[in-house]
Order: C-alpha cells, then structure tokens, then sequence
C-alpha cells in the first residue's frame, strides 16, 4: 500500500468534516474559497479578499506598517510572560527585575526581547507615518485612516512611556519624573491631571500601580481596537493606495455585460458552488 | 451590448418564510464598470503568506538583536538622589531639549498640542491635497511669506539660543532658495526640489528638526544640561 504524500494528506485533512466545520470551506482552491478563507475567518476578515499587485511590492509600504503589527504582537506575548514574574509595588518590582536576571530561566532573553520590541515600535511608527505622509497615503478616502493612525502613534507612545517606570530603578523614576512634571504645566487642568496619573503628589507606589493597569490593561486593549480598525479602514477605503497616477490615469468606462445565470444560495455550504 | 432582458430577478427576502433566503440572480444585462484595473492577487494565500514570512524573518532578528543587547537595570529608584543629568526616555529627549530652550508652557504643552494637531489636520488641506509645487506659481508673493515664516521661527528660537532648531531651519531655507533660483534645467536635486509642494517643505523641515533635537538630547547632553561629547 502506497502511504499518501504530505499534499494528499493535507488534502483529505482539508476535506473532512472536522475542517470543514471550523473554518468553512475545504481546500483553498478557486478564487471563490480563497476569497471565504479571509471574509470566512474572523481574524482575516478585516483585510480585502483581493489586492493590487502594485501595492504588494516591498517599496510600496516597506511593510512598516506590518513591523508595527508584529512588534505589537511580540510585545503582547513577552508582555504576558513579564507578568508572571512581576509585582506592581515598589521594592518588588525592583527585585523582580533582579529575578528575571538572575532567577528566571531566559529572564534575561524575555526582558531584553520586551524592551528592544518597545524602543523598535515606537521608531517604526514613527517610519511607518512618514512614509505614508511622503507616498500621499493620507490623501481622500484615507484622510480619516491617518486619524486613527495619529491615535495609534500616542497610544504606541503611551504604552512604551508607561511601561518605562516598572522597572523601579533609578532610569526608571526619574525618567518619569521629568515626565509627568511637564503635565502639571498645563494650564487649570495641569496639577489635577498629574494627580490623577500618579495617585498622589510625588512618584511612589499609587503611580506604580497606576502605570501597571494603564500598561498592561487599558492602553493595550485601546491599541488593540484602533490597529483593527485601523486595518478594517484601509479595506474599506479601496486598499493601499498606490499612487495617484495608476489610480486615475484611465478613466473608468460602463459597459453592460452577460452575466452568467447562477443561482446564489446564502447561508447553506457553499461546497455547492465550487465548479464555477 | 443592449440585448433584451430575458430573465426577471426573483427574491426570497421574506427570512421567516424562507430561512435561507435563497436568491435568484437570472440571466440579465448588468452595468459593468471597466476601467484600467491595476492587477490583482488574491489575499489568501499571497498576502497571508508574504506576512507570514516577513513576521518570521522580523522575529528572528529581533531575537537575535535581544541576545546580545541587554536592557539597562540601574540602582533601585530613590527619591533623595536625583542623578544628573535626569533624562526622559530617548524619543522625548527632543521635547526636554526644548525644554531646555523654551519656558515650560511652551515647550512641554503647546508645542505637543501643535504637533498632534497639524499631524491630524494634514489630510484635510486642499493645497496639500492637490500637491502642486510650493515654487509653481505666485512665486514672488509665496517666496515672500515662506521667508516671511523662516524669519520669524529664527528670531523665536535664536533670541532662545536654540542652536539645534536654528541650525536645520536655516539648511532647509537655503535649500528652498536654491530650489526658488535654480534655473529650469537644474541638476537632478534642483528640479526634485522645486517639484514639492508646501507640505512637503514643513514636514521634511519637522523631521529634521525633530531628529536633530532628540540626537543632541540622546548624545550631546551632559550634567546640567550642558553641551558634552558623551564618548569623552
Ligand atoms: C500601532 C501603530 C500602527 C500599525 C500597527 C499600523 C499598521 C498599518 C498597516 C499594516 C498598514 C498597511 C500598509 C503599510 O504597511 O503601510 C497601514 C497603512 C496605513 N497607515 Fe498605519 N499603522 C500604525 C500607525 C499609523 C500611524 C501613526 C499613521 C499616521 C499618522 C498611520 C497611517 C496609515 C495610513 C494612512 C495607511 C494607508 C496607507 C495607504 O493606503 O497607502 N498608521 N498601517
């Protein structure tokens, strides 16, 4: 008996009921099914089920914009480890640190890998939104798309500012004392504002633990919808641009065509369809 | 092009009466629109594997990179012992070095404030949008009100002695008025230049300040915030 080759064995593993049922269809083999493999999957369907060639060349984007993503995803999962092994008070942080270096299997590799993904994220950001700026990305129907990208660049700046006092060292507290004391120079508001960071008057374990919820909760969960919709925007708004010319050049004719008689049927398999 | 049509459109809209709302779509003439379509590819498997990649390859630099740069850990925080210089974290280093310049309401709330506030603003210029050269038309008035600007963003930051604003501001405006002078033919920077609309000029002139600010603030800053070489 000849044993099946990996190809097959992928194929029959792709036609069975199992697979099927989770992600909605068999093998990706029409440009029907691999259409239902990005709007059929929750994670996928934010992104448009057909590009342009052009906007898939490296120099179109430099995929800066994907280094954000995926430093924000490596931050996301050594930021969770870091969390095993740290407590937000003040002498423990600090000897927390000196645990990940000396303690803690790789403690050294989690921390050095969390810190350079923040410092790198907060440089490619900022990459990411000159090169849109310099290729005119931002130009209608993306103007809102860049909106929501400023957002993205003071939340990518407030998650790594946040995270820089948890450390509890000396690099730590002063940093962020220079910091926040900038906030009370504003105007009315100033003094309340910098109060309500820091839970206090002066950096001590009330800021600390507020710098830990802000990093670790609130501002990765903000992050995490403005980059969905962020990327939910630029298919709505016709894909990445690729510059005015290609866009515009010819001018867009209408023409009445056959159209193939077919019966849709929403809602049911739609293995049913697969021959067209 | 305008054959009759032969087949009408039925509907099953009703969703309780019909569940799987079964929809009809017969033989008809539809309206299509043609136009020059760039080539397309179809997302899955070429964008989702080119990511895939990318995320691989960027994953492992990374790692690397972390294997041999540690993350600094100084003494533990102390109140009492304020270390001097005291610096924010590097990509704030441009902000604290106007800091250093400007009183604080300026530097640390207003200018922010201007920044985030033109950034937001950018797409909804019409001149922007339409992108024509800063140097097209107008000439004589807008060379006026360019230097105009220059003038007074020198006088602003050189009463304060602000030697890293003052420094790329002046580069910018001489490349401007080379660009302004430069005859028709020009060299190849020449003719790019006079090709760039106003935007264009503020936000390369923004960037340049900015990078010259923070690379003064990361490198040059010593105790009291004075000028050092910081290799010495
Ligand atoms: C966490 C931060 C960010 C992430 C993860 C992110 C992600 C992305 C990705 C993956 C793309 C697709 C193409 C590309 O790589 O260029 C994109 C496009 C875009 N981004 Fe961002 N981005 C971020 C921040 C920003 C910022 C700060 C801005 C501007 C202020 C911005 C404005 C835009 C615009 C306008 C587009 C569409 C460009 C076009 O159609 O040519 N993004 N972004």
């Amino acid at each position: 008996m000849a044993y099946p080759s990996r190809e097959q064995w992928l194929e029959r593993l792709r036609n069975t009921r199992v697979w099927k049922s989770v992600f909605r269809r068999g093998p990706a083999r029409t440009n029907r099914t691999r259409s239902l493999a990005i709007f059929g999957n929750l994670f996928l369907h934010v992104v448009p089920a057909k590009v342009r060639e052009k906007s898939l060349r490296v120099r179109a984007t430099y995929y800066l914009g994907s280094f954000a993503f995926f430093l924000f995803i490596v931050l996301t999962v050594t930021g969770i480890l870091l969390m095993l092994y740290y407590h937000p008070a003040a002498l423990e942080a600090y000897s927390d640190m000196k645990d990940l270096r000396f303690v803690v299997s790789n403690g050294v590799l989690l921390r050095n890998l969390h810190r350079l993904a923040a410092q790198t994220m907060v440089l490619v950001v900022f990459w990411h939104m000159y090169h849109v700026f310099y290729r005119g990305g931002y130009r209608p129907p993306r103007e809102f798309n860049w909106v929501v990208g400023v957002v993205l660049l003071l939340l990518t700046l407030f998650l790594s500012y946040t995270g820089y006092l948890l450390p509890w060292d000396q690099l730590a507290f002063w940093a962020i004392t220079v910091g926040t004391n900038i906030i009370g120079y504003v105007p009315l508001v100033g003094h309340r504002t910098r109060f309500l960071l820091l839970g206090g008057n002066i950096i001590g374990e009330n800021a600390l633990l507020r710098f830990y919820v802000l990093h670790c909760v609130i501002l990765p969960l903000l992050a995490g919808l403005f980059i969905a919709v962020h990327f939910w925007r630029i298919q709505k708004d016709g894909g990445l641009s690729v510059g005015e010319s290609e866009e515009r050049k010819e001018p867009l004719s209408v023409e009445a065509t056959q159209v193939e008689q077919e019966t849709v049927t929403v809602g049911e398999s739609d293995e049913r369809k697969e021959q067209l | 092009m305008s054959e009759k049509n032969s087949y009408e459109v039925g509907f099953g809209s009703d969703a309780v009466k019909n569940p799987q709302r079964i929809v009809f779509i017969t033989k008809k003439t539809s309206a299509k629109v043609k136009g020059a379509q760039p080539r397309q590819l179809m997302s899955y498997p070429h964008v989702v594997l080119r990511e895939i990649i990318a995320f691989e390859i960027f994953t492992v630099a990374l790692v690397v990179v972390a294997l041999f740069w540690d993350a600094p850990l100084e003494q533990l925080a102390n109140p009492l012992l304020t270390p001097n210089p005291a610096k924010a974290p590097w990509y704030f280093l441009g902000l604290q070095e106007l800091l250093h310049y400007l009183p604080p309401v300026v530097a640390g709330v207003l200018i922010p404030t201007l920044v985030v506030v033109g950034l937001v603003v950018i797409p909804y210029f019409d001149v922007n949008i339409k992108g024509e050269p800063l140097w097209a038309s107008n000439r004589r008035r807008r060379l006026a009100a360019f230097m105009g600007g220059v003038a007074v963003l020198l006088i602003v930051f050189g009463i304060h002695e602000a030697f890293d604003v003052v420094v790329p501001t002046v580069a910018f405006a001489a490349l401007a008025l080379a660009a302004y002078f430069a005859p028709p033919q020009g060299g190849r920077l020449m003719r790019y230049l006079r090709a760039q609309p106003l935007s264009w000029w503020i936000m390369s002139w923004f960037i340049a300040v900015s990078l010259t600010l923070t690379l003064v603030g990361t490198f040059f800053r010593g105790p009291g915030w004075s000028l050092v070489w910081s290799w010495r």
